[in-house]
Parts: C-alpha cells; structure tokens; sequence
C-alpha cells in the first residue's frame, strides 16, 4: 500500500527489460501534486521508458504503480488516459494527412445522432487553440504546419477532455521557438493552477531552472538523485547526469598536429529542415592530416546529418567544403569514396551490414571493382585483400565466410570498419563507432582509430558518450541544434565544457523557424 | 506569376480526374456515334456499377494501407454459391432446402464479411503482408468456385415458383429504365461518403492509413480498424457477385477474373494514395466511370481486346505519375510559401 496526498502517481522499482538491454533497472518515482516534476538523463538514461510505462505505451518489466492509494496497471494508452494522464511526445504522432481539428479530436470525437458533429469540433478546436494563443485555422492540414505550430497542435489535444490529472511532456521544447517556448509555460503554469500535475523532460537545463520544482536524475536505467530546484545548482545536475565511473586511458599522439596540413574544410555548411529551420546552421570546421577529430553533441543536434552532407546524402545542402586544397563539388556517395571518403555509419544492423551477406563480401562491398579481372570478379584478390582486414583490424573470425551475424556486435563492428578501411580513404567517418559494443571492443576500436590515425589517415568521430570522446580525440566541436557552439583543443576539452556547450544552441531566443 | 502558374496547374491537378472524364466522354461521342445514346450509355452505367462498388471497398483497404487482390474471385465465388442455392438448394442429412431469394442474398453478403474477416485476421494478427494474404484467398477463392460445381456453369439462377426462390433476376434487370445494379452503387455510394466523412471510424479509417503508430498512440484499435476495411470490401465484392449473376441470368466460375485490378486502378485514378492515409469516396466514383468509359468506349470504336489492356495499363501508370507530380507540387509550394514568409 502507498497513500500521500502529495503523490499523485507512485512507482515503485520498475524494470523495464528489453532484448538484450535493461532499460529500467528498480527505478521508483514519485510524482508530484500540482508540481513540476523534471526527469533529466543523457540519452538512453531512461526517461522517455519511464513515461511510457505510465502513459501506458509500454508495461513494465517488474515492479508496481500506485494512484490515490490503489495499485494501477496500464495495459494500454486509453487506460492511462482513464486515470486522467496525457503525454505529449517526444517524436511527433500527429496525422500529417488531417486537419488541425482532426487531429485534436482524434479519439475524442463529437457525435450528434451517430455522426460527427464537425461545427462543434471546429469550434472546440479553436477555442484550445486560443487558449494557447496560437490561432491556426483549425480547418489547415497538419502536414502544411510548421514544426512549431505541430507541437501546439500535439498539446491542443490533450487539452480536449477537462479529466486531465497528469500530462507528461516529452521534451516539448525541442522544436519550439523562444516565443512558443514563453507560451508552453504560461500554459504550463495555468494547468499547475488547475491542480494539474507536470512530468516535464528537457535537455535545456536552464528551462528546467526555470519552470521545474522538483527534478530526478536518471543513469543508464538507474534512479541516481533527486531534489528541489531551489535547493540546486546546475553543476550539480551535470554531475549527477554524468556521473565519475568508467575512464579510458587517453591516447599519447606522435605527429604534431600544429605542423599538419588541413585536409578537408567545411565553411557555412547550412542544411535546410522539412518543416521549417536548419538541421546544420552556419557550420564551419576544418580536419588537419592525421587528426582524430571529435564531434560531440545531443541528439538531433546535426551530427550525423553532417556526415551525411560530406557523403553526399543531401544534395540540399549550401556551404563551402575545401578538400585536399582544392574547393570541392559534393556529388553522389559513390564520387565521394571514390574521393577518398568513408563512412562507418550509426546503424550497424541497418546501414552498416547486409545481414544476408557473409563476413567477406561485407567487408568488400565497396570496393568490389577492386577486385576485378575482365569484369569478372577475382575471388582470390577479394579474399586476400579481406583477410589483410582481418589480420591488421584483429577481428576474430573462423572462416571469413561465415554469416555476418555469427559475429559478436564489437567484430560486426570491426567488418564494418574494415569495409571502409578498403576503400582506402582519405578521411574516414565514424558516427558512434562504439555503440552496442562491450567495453573490451569498445578499446580495441578505439586503438583502431588511434593507429590508423598515428599512419596519417584523418578520422573524424561522433559520439553521445563524453568519457569516450574525451579520451579519443585531438580536438572537439560541440554541436547544439545545428550551430557549432565550441571548439574545444587540449586542456580545454572538461566534461563540464562539453556539457555546457552542447545546450548552447537551444533556447537562445533565435526562433526554431523564423 | 510563377506562383500564379502553379496555383492554376494544381487546381488542374486535383480536378483532373473529373476533366479526364468528360474529355473521355466528348472524344468517344466524336469517335462513335452511337456512343451518347440512351442505349450505349445504360450498358457503361451497368459496368461502372460492377467496377464502382468493388471500388469503394477496395477505396477503404488502400486507405488504411492496404490492399485486396481477393475481390474478384469472391465474386466468382458468391455468384456460384448464390447459382448453386437457387438451382440444386442446400442439401443436409438427405434433405434439400431451398432459401427465398432475400435470404440468399443476405446469406452471401455475410459470406463476402467473412471472406474479409479472414483477410483482415490473417494480416493483422498473423502479420502477414496484404499482397500476399489476399494473393492467397484469390486463389483459394476462385478454386472453391470451381469445385462447387466442378468448372460448369449454373444456368438456371431463375429459380422454380413452387420453391418460392424466384427473384434474383431482378438484380440483373432494369428498374424505371435504370440497371438494378445502378441503385446497389448509388446507395452502396452514399454509406460509404457517410461512413469516410461522417463517422468517427470514418476519421481511423484515415489515422490508421496516416500514421498507424499515432493512431495506436491516440487509443484507435489499429486492428480492427484494418480488418473492418476488409469486410466491407467483401461486403462490397459478395453484392458484385450477387449482381453479375443475375445479369448474366447464370453463375460461372470464371466470373470475376481479374476484377480486382479494376476496382484498385478506378480507386487510384480517384485519388486515393497507394501508401493509404487520403482518398475520397467521390474521387473513386469518378475514378469508376472513367475506367468504365474507356472500356466500352474503346470497344465500341472497335479497338482490339489486345490494344485495350495496353491502354488500359498506361492510363494506370499515368494517373499515379500526374499523382507524384502533385505531392512534389505540393511540396515545392510548402517550401516557397515558407522562404516568403522569412
């Protein structure tokens, strides 16, 4: 049994276990009456899993929830929003292809006599959208919106039914401009007075200062703290979300970089956002020969969107890119490699591998002209070229055909990193070349990239995980909502200077979509 | 001016099924002078109606994302089952019963629900894609309206007075001068628009075809918005096979073949999105007339069956290109309407 007035939702040592992962781990919550309540964590802490479970998205593992002294189990979202709890989420699940009032109404329809009652849906809906001071025609397809105005839409809808008890809002602030994000917390407050209670999720720590009451840290699936706003400072957050664990031993560089030549040049790269706004605003940065260059930042804040730009991905793009000393015009993916580019992409499983493939055709399957003799393939190069790989990258394989998936994740890794190694490249990218591998591979990719670098290859990489990127990288530029907020070199290069300059670009007042 | 230009080929764009129709219309009126007579003209009504109901049911599976290869052996098979009622009856422990036309008639639309009922069953929770379940029950279909009667034919759908099961001719025959079938569509038509515009399932017809992860995120039972798609194509495909028999005065096992590609090329031509998520009830009905009036117009200017499926095929391909164009159009416009405004 659990009852205190002053807790409207108790969990109590939720699991979450997905395969192959512990997403939750005991956590337990305690929401706040008519309260702020902040849940802060880097990326995968765990947040958005715990609101999932009492929003009903998802069931918890193990453990129990409480409400008004009584166990509560979800089994789906019109369950949760039974007991009066609402999310706003995180990616956007609103219906492109329907109306404004559509979509607010959605599950929530108005009938008269068996058939929808359109006057009185038009009209709800514009009252809710006055109340939010955003009056868009209610008749408008969503798909026509700004971002912006989708997320006023998205919380419109949660406003439909007056039975609101709890609104969870995911990071509701991620694409809403300064203005939009001053509306959110009058509205916000406004609900508070009507005794409504607020899960509220945000990276921009100053907003949690700002509007949060009491806030709760969440580590890789763990509770780690939690505390009034008022009795904190924002270190203390930040050393709580970061925590002191795991060190990696920082690698010593022979070549001296300050003598290097830049290889490659990116100036004003802007990429343009469907929707409205940039993915890459105003970035600029260089690579020097034989430099291990990092590029840190959060989620979405345009890292890979960048490697994706100097691949070719995005012919959309405008900005300047100086490569070899000579401007260069970005043409299709394969121009690039053949350039001298290669990437190690984020998605092993999706765009890493083909998993129908074996270990040897997947390491050779971008350079497979390579090994041609009368346009016939020459097995025997291809193999030998392979099994060079295999020997200098360590990758533990019995027979290099053998289905890729046989491989542990940290050897899959390694293919994939040889198939860009055989491309034999100028400048290699690596986008989180160390996600969803175990800690021992994790150092051996990592003296991967510190040998290959020492040889004069140009390695630029991105990573979410701080400790991992401070110990790997010669130099660093922090990414925060497509601008480039730091360039970080040497004893420069603290978690707290990371941290701080990857919530830089948000919230600064320059509107989302102006 | 630009801008100008593009409003006016995207109002063009929109209509341009209804503008497809009656250019049809005038240039086979041209081409054969027989073509605007009362006659000729109540012929192409009769057929529209086949293609145009299989259409609306097929218009709520491409909504919701999906599709139904199925609908044309269904109707070979009802009318087998509906000929085999009528002529030999129902025979069970050495008795043979014979149903009144009215219970026919409802005992094979209930037959077509269930056929949908299974299609919907097997995609949503067996997880099987639609393309290949109702590959399947087409073949499945047009194989049991074989074995009915072993490949021959009903030819006497009349029915015997003394049995009481007279009627089902009717269905094939005209009514103030105006196929029966004509009035199955029209009224077939109007709960569909009612049901699509009007209705709360109307709207998670079009959520689930949208976004079928918010739809679930909002409450919408994704499932059973999807398996009712399919009934009411089996629904719509049994009351084809009800009205093809009568106005062939038989039932036969080939009936139907190939009707499904109709039915899906009059639901794209009307507008509807193959990845699901819009299309309109009247989009498809235009849709219907214009597949409807290329046939028999082409037919009765002499154009060979063969010349026929080329066109036929090339008109598909072209209203699904002209289709594209207008999304891009669309969003082209977006995005300059937005560069304006900065």
């Amino acid at each position: 049994m659990f009852d205190d007035p002053n807790v409207v939702l108790h969990c109590e040592k939720i699991d979450k276990i997905y395969p192959g992962t512990k997403a939750l781990d005991q956590v337990s919550f305690d929401l706040l009456k008519g309260k702020v309540n902040v849940l802060i964590g880097e990326n995968g802490a765990g947040k958005s899993t715990l609101m999932k479970m009492i929003a009903g998205i998802e069931q918890p593992s193990a453990g129990k929830m409480y409400m008004d002294g009584e166990e509560v189990y979800f089994k789906d979202t019109n369950a949760a929003r039974a007991k009066g709890i609402g999310i706003i989420h995180q990616e956007l699940s609103l219906f492109p292809n329907l109306s404004v009032y559509q979509n607010i109404y959605m599950c929530h329809e108005k009938t008269k006599g068996g058939f929808l009652d359109d006057a009185k849906h038009i009209e709800g809906a514009k009252k809710i959208l006055q109340r939010l001071e955003h009056e868009i025609p209610p008749e408008t397809l969503v798909g026509d919106l700004r971002v912006g105005q989708q997320q006023m839409v998205e919380i419109a809808r949660n406003l439909v039914d007056d039975d609101l008890r709890v609104l969870i809002m995911d990071e509701p602030t991620s694409s809403l401009s300064a203005a939009e994000v001053k509306v959110l917390f009058k509205i916000m407050r406004e609900l508070l007075e009507q005794g409504i209670s607020i899960v509220y999720i945000s990276h921009r720590l100053e907003e949690i200062m700002e509007i949060g009451d009491h806030v709760t840290i969440l580590r890789d699936g763990k509770y780690v703290a939690d505390a009034d706003i008022k009795d904190i400072t924002l270190e203390w957050i930040v050393e709580n979300m970061v925590g002191k664990n795991t060190q990696y031993h920082r690698f010593t560089r022979s070549i001296d970089l300050n003598k290097a030549e830049k290889i490659l040049e990116v100036k004003n790269l802007y990429l343009p956002k469907t929707g409205g706004g940039w993915l890459l605003d105003d970035v600029s940065m260089y690579l020097k020969k034989g430099e291990v260059l990092g590029v840190y930042g959060l989620l979405g804040a345009g890292r890979s969107e960048l490697f994706e730009c100097l691949m070719g991905m995005h012919p959309e793009h405008s900005g300047e890119v100086i490569y070899q000393g000579k401007p260069m015009k970005v043409g299709t993916i394969a121009d690039q490699l053949n350039a001298g580019f290669a990437i190690v992409p984020e998605d092993r499983q999706r765009q890493g591998l083909v998993q129908s493939l074996d270990i040897c055709k997947n390491a050779s399957l971008a350079s497979l002209e390579e090994f041609t003799k009368f346009a016939l393939m020459d097995y025997t190069a291809e193999g030998a070229a392979v099994d060079e790989e295999i020997k200098e990258l360590h990758i533990k394989v019995a027979d290099k055909h053998l289905p890729i998936l046989s491989l542990s994740g940290g050897n899959q890794q390694k293919v994939v990193i040889a198939k860009g190694l055989m491309t034999k490249p100028v400048v290699l990218l690596m986008d989180e070349p160390s996600r969803g591998i175990d800690i021992g591979a994790k150092t051996e990719v990592f003296e991967i990239i510190h040998e290959f670098s020492e040889r004069g290859l140009s390695i630029i990489v991105i990573s979410s995980e701080l400790k991992e990127i401070m110990a790997i990288a010669d130099r660093i530029y922090v990414l925060s909502n497509g601008k480039c907020t730091a360039e970080l070199t040497g004893a420069e290069i603290t978690e707290d200077n990371l941290v701080r300059a990857s919530y830089a670009g948000l919230g600064t007042g320059k509107s989302a979509a102006a | 001016m630009k801008k100008d230009n593009n409003q006016l080929i995207m109002t063009l764009l929109k209509g341009r099924t209804f503008i497809v129709l009656i250019l049809l219309i005038i240039f086979f009126s041209f081409a054969s002078s027989s073509f605007l007579s009362v006659n000729t003209l109540t012929m192409v009504a009769k057929h529209v109606a086949l293609y145009g109901i299989l259409a609306l049911g097929m218009t709520f599976v491409i909504i919701t994302g999906g599709i139904d290869l199925s609908v044309g052996s269904v109707v070979g098979l009802v009318g087998m089952l509906a000929g085999g009622l009528i002529q030999e009856g129902l025979t069970i422990g050495g008795k043979t019963i014979y149903f009144t036309v009215p219970a026919i008639i409802v005992l094979m639309l209930c037959m077509g629900c269930l056929i949908g009922l299974v299609n919907g069953l097997i995609i949503t929770k067996l997880n099987v894609a639609a393309f290949i379940t109702t590959l399947g029950t087409m073949y499945i279909c047009r194989g049991l309206a074989n074995l009915r009667s072993a490949g021959a034919t009903f030819s006497n759908i009349g029915g015997y007075e003394g049995l009481g099961n007279v009627g089902l001719k009717s269905l094939g025959a005209n009514w103030f001068g105006i196929p029966a079938g004509v009035y199955v569509f029209a009224i077939l038509s109007i709960m569909a628009a009612l049901l699509l515009n009007r209705t709360p399932t109307g709207w998670h017809f079009l959520a689930v075809g949208g976004n079928e992860k918010s739809a679930k995120l909002s409450g919408i039972k994704a499932d059973r918005v999807k398996i009712m798609a399919y009934i009411i194509s089996g629904f719509c495909a049994a009351w084809i096979g009800l009205i093809n028999t009568a106005q062939l005065s038989a039932a036969h096992p080939a009936s139907g073949d190939g009707w499904e590609m109709n039915a899906i090329a009059a639901t794209v031509l009307g507008g509807t999105s193959m990845s699901g998520g819009s299309g309109t009830i009247i989009g498809t009905i235009v849709g219907a007339f214009v597949i409807g009036v290329i046939n028999d117009g082409m037919t009765m200017c002499g154009v060979s069956e063969f010349w026929q499926k080329i066109i036929r095929g090339a008109v598909i391909i072209l209203a699904v290109v002209i289709d594209q164009t207008q999304r891009n159009l669309q969003a082209k416009m977006a995005l300059q309407a937005r560069n304006e405004s900065k």
